[in-house]
């Protein structure tokens, strides 16, 4: 049943696997939606969804799927004035609530078989739609897998709610707040497991454990120790055309310094394109700035590098010497030369570029504009919270 | 399917989607893993499961040093050797050393039990995986003794995080999923009232408009939650706090508030003649904590 539903989901990019697909058939074999589209609805987000992030693909694939599919508007409009007038609703207790044998498909069908039939208003009586009464169709009824037919409900409609996309803020690939860069950043951590250390930490619970067992000869347990190797430098473009990312730039930059689990971070910053400069703050100026060959000299090779910038200039600021933007540079190699020097030093390294992914040219392309230039330097993300993952799971492998 | 039908308690109020997950999870005997922001009642839906079903409430709290083997059982060697040194009573037998976890006293119970497994994104990476097997299968094996522990009744598992890590996927893949939301205000406005059932809907008002502005403000550290607003309102009613001055001076700034840049940040916005509040009265300088 509703097998295309899941490769719509995976369509809208919601991980659901086999496994979660299965969990929710016996669900729906046990009567756990409760035969509406609504209990539906709830019932696939719990089993098949798990993180509020793909909560909003979730609502565009089940828009999706059962648009159309719930109740027709034209439909409800003609039951809804049959059902103007109601009886008071009847109460369904918890023993009630048996409602395996009735599947949705049925019900529907039956509903329409019945609209067919049917002339007129009906109220209370168990067959026909109307309010009150025990038929699966109308409102206020009794009939435990019924279809509601307007009428007052907690339910909203599902389609309607997946339709609202409340979960919309929640989406990874939208950008996000500190918090979540801060959690995306915790995971360059697995690196600290270094199986290169050498196992000297003695673990005092283990020792006493294995003493013990030895009933009192002394056995040390040694371990590797766990602290984080990671060491990080983070350089951000704070040129002109990279104001409009100011936000989310100081969100990635408090962030990165909160974090600390690093063995090292530091900030540099560049204007556009990085040439024998780097300055130590968002004004570049040269009186307070360093020289860039010191900086690869300084930091060893195992410093992750992470750029950040839109890679948006005039290509003369890439390749040509002198075409640096300010005049205080001296620019005698061109910004091009500069890039493939960082990323020759630093073997792990990506760029973040604020910029939709959906924008840029293809790696490597030339006469379009820089962005694809650079792409052919740097592994490019898009600075986005599930960008900045791919990213951090790119910084963890040699490239 | 004969099963339990979870519906709220009085003093918490659930959802309907939430309600549904929990069911759901209850018929299917699945873990239900439980996110959402601090102070929206993670831990609470927990007891609340316990009290409306009348089951008795196991919480197990998890901490960054907390081990999944802990939950199981702990083989006490230590006072093992002490005994066996010091002749106190009879080491041949292992049994008495053995000492249950939270999980398996959950096992264990005469009735089925609701099991509360707190922030487990706390613990190390691994942590949840390591419990996959027994979550599953409902029991594990002591090799020290050769026995095997396994569920009287499968216990109703709730599983809370903060998102501080990421969760492994193995382990999402066995859980009903469930975020809560923070509450509209619609939904605020009755938690409050079940939690303070006499007060003046004119101060409520108030303190809810101004709490859902503080709320709204970009760049708070940390955004005040449910609890924060809880007691504030008591703070405020205890404190005979005039409703009319509530949003213009948002007294006792400090309760909603952790965060000395937050606090700053919405002290400068009140003073601010552009800002969402028009204030009277407002004495510079003034301390509310």
């Amino acid at each position: 049943m509703f097998t295309g539903f899941f490769y719509t989901l995976k369509e809208e990019k919601v991980p659901v696997t086999p496994t979660e697909w299965m969990t929710l058939m016996e669900a729906l074999d046990g009567g756990l939606s409760g035969g509406s589209l609504s209990g539906f609805y709830y019932l696939a987000r719990a089993v098949l969804v798990k993180s509020e992030a793909h909560y909003d693909r979730f609502d565009l694939a089940f828009r999706r799927y059962f648009d159309g599919i719930e109740t027709s508007d034209k439909l409800a409009d003609q039951v809804a004035r049959w059902l103007e007038k109601s009886l008071p609703p009847l109460k369904i207790d918890a023993d009630q609530r048996k409602f395996s044998e009735w599947s949705l498909e049925d019900l529907k069908k039956a509903l329409e078989e019945r609209l067919k039939t049917q002339d007129g208003e009906h109220h209370g009586g168990s067959q026909w739609i109307g309010t009150g009464g025990t038929s699966p169709f109308g409102h206020s009824g009794y009939h435990p897998a019924g279809v509601r037919i307007g009428g007052q409900s907690n339910n909203r409609s599902a389609v309607k709610v997946a339709a609202e996309r409340k979960y919309r803020d929640f989406r990874n690939d939208d950008t996000l707040n500190t918090r979540q860069f801060e959690g995306a950043l915790r995971k360059l951590r697995e690196l600290g497991r270094n199986e290169e250390v050498p196992r000297d930490q003695l673990n005092i619970d283990k020792t006493i454990d294995a003493t013990c067992r030895k009933a009192g000869m002394l056995e040390l347990v040694w371990d590797r120790p766990r602290k984080n190797t990671v060491k990080v430098v983070l350089m951000m473009d704070s040129g002109g055309s990279m104001n409009p990312y100011a936000r989310l730039c100081s969100q990635l930059f408090t962030a990165a310094s909160r974090v600390n689990h690093f063995k090292d971070i530091r900030f540099y910053y560049f204007h556009n394109c990085v040439y024998e400069k780097l300055f130590n703050d968002p004004f570049c100026m040269v009186r307070n700035s360093v020289k860039t060959e010191d900086v690869m000299r300084q930091l060893d090779p195992n410093y992750r590098l992470i750029m950040v910038g839109d890679a948006s200039m005039a290509p003369s600021e890439l390749s040509m010497v002198g075409g640096a933007l300010d005049w205080g540079v001296e620019n005698d190699e061109t910004g091009e030369v500069w890039l493939k020097r960082l990323s020759e030093r630093f073997s792990h390294c990506v760029w973040l570029n604020p910029v939709a992914e959906n924008l840029w040219p293809p790696p490597g392309e030339r006469f379009y504009d820089t962005v694809g230039i650079i792409r052919g330097i740097f592994p490019m993300f898009p600075l986005t919270v599930e960008g900045l993952e791919r990213a951090i799971a790119r910084l963890k492998v040699n490239k | 399917m004969e099963h339990n039908i979870y519906s709220g308690t009085a003093d918490y109020l659930v959802s309907e989607d939430l309600r549904n997950a929990v069911n759901i999870a209850i018929a299917l005997g699945r873990p239900l893993l439980i996110k959402g922001e601090p102070g929206t009642g993670k831990t609470m839906l927990a007891k609340s499961i316990a009290q409306s079903l009348d089951m008795p409430f196991i919480i197990w709290n998890i901490k960054s040093t907390t081990k999944a083997q802990e939950g199981l059982y702990v083989y006490d060697t230590v006072q093992r050797l002490y005994d066996s040194q010091f002749g106190e009573s009879d080491v041949s037998d292992i049994k008495r050393y053995i000492k249950l976890g939270r999980l398996g006293e959950a096992f264990i119970s005469e009735r089925q039990s609701v099991l509360l497994i707190d922030e487990v994104d706390k613990a190390d990476l691994e942590f949840p995986n390591d419990l996959l097997w027994e979550l599953d299968i409902m029991n594990f094996y002591i090799p020290e003794t050769g026995e095997t522990i396994t569920a009287r009744q499968r216990p109703v598992v709730v599983i809370t995080s903060n998102a501080e890590k990421e969760l492994p996927d193995a382990f999402l893949r066995r859980c009903i999923f469930h975020y809560i939301a923070f509450p509209e205000e619609e939904m605020m406005a009755s938690i409050v009232k079940v939690h303070f059932p006499n007060l003046e809907s004119n101060l409520l008002a108030e303190a809810m408009k101004a709490f859902y502005w503080v709320r709204s403000l970009p760049g708070l550290l940390k955004k005040p939650s449910t609890s924060e607003l809880l007691d504030w309102v008591q703070a405020l009613s205890v404190g005979g706090i005039h409703p009319e001055k509530i949003a213009a001076e948002i007294p006792f700034l400090g309760v909603i508030l952790k965060k000395n840049q937050d606090f700053e940040q919405v002290l400068r916005r009140i003073h601010s003649p552009g800002g969402a509040q028009r204030q009277t009265g407002w004495t510079a300088g003034r301390k509310y904590v």
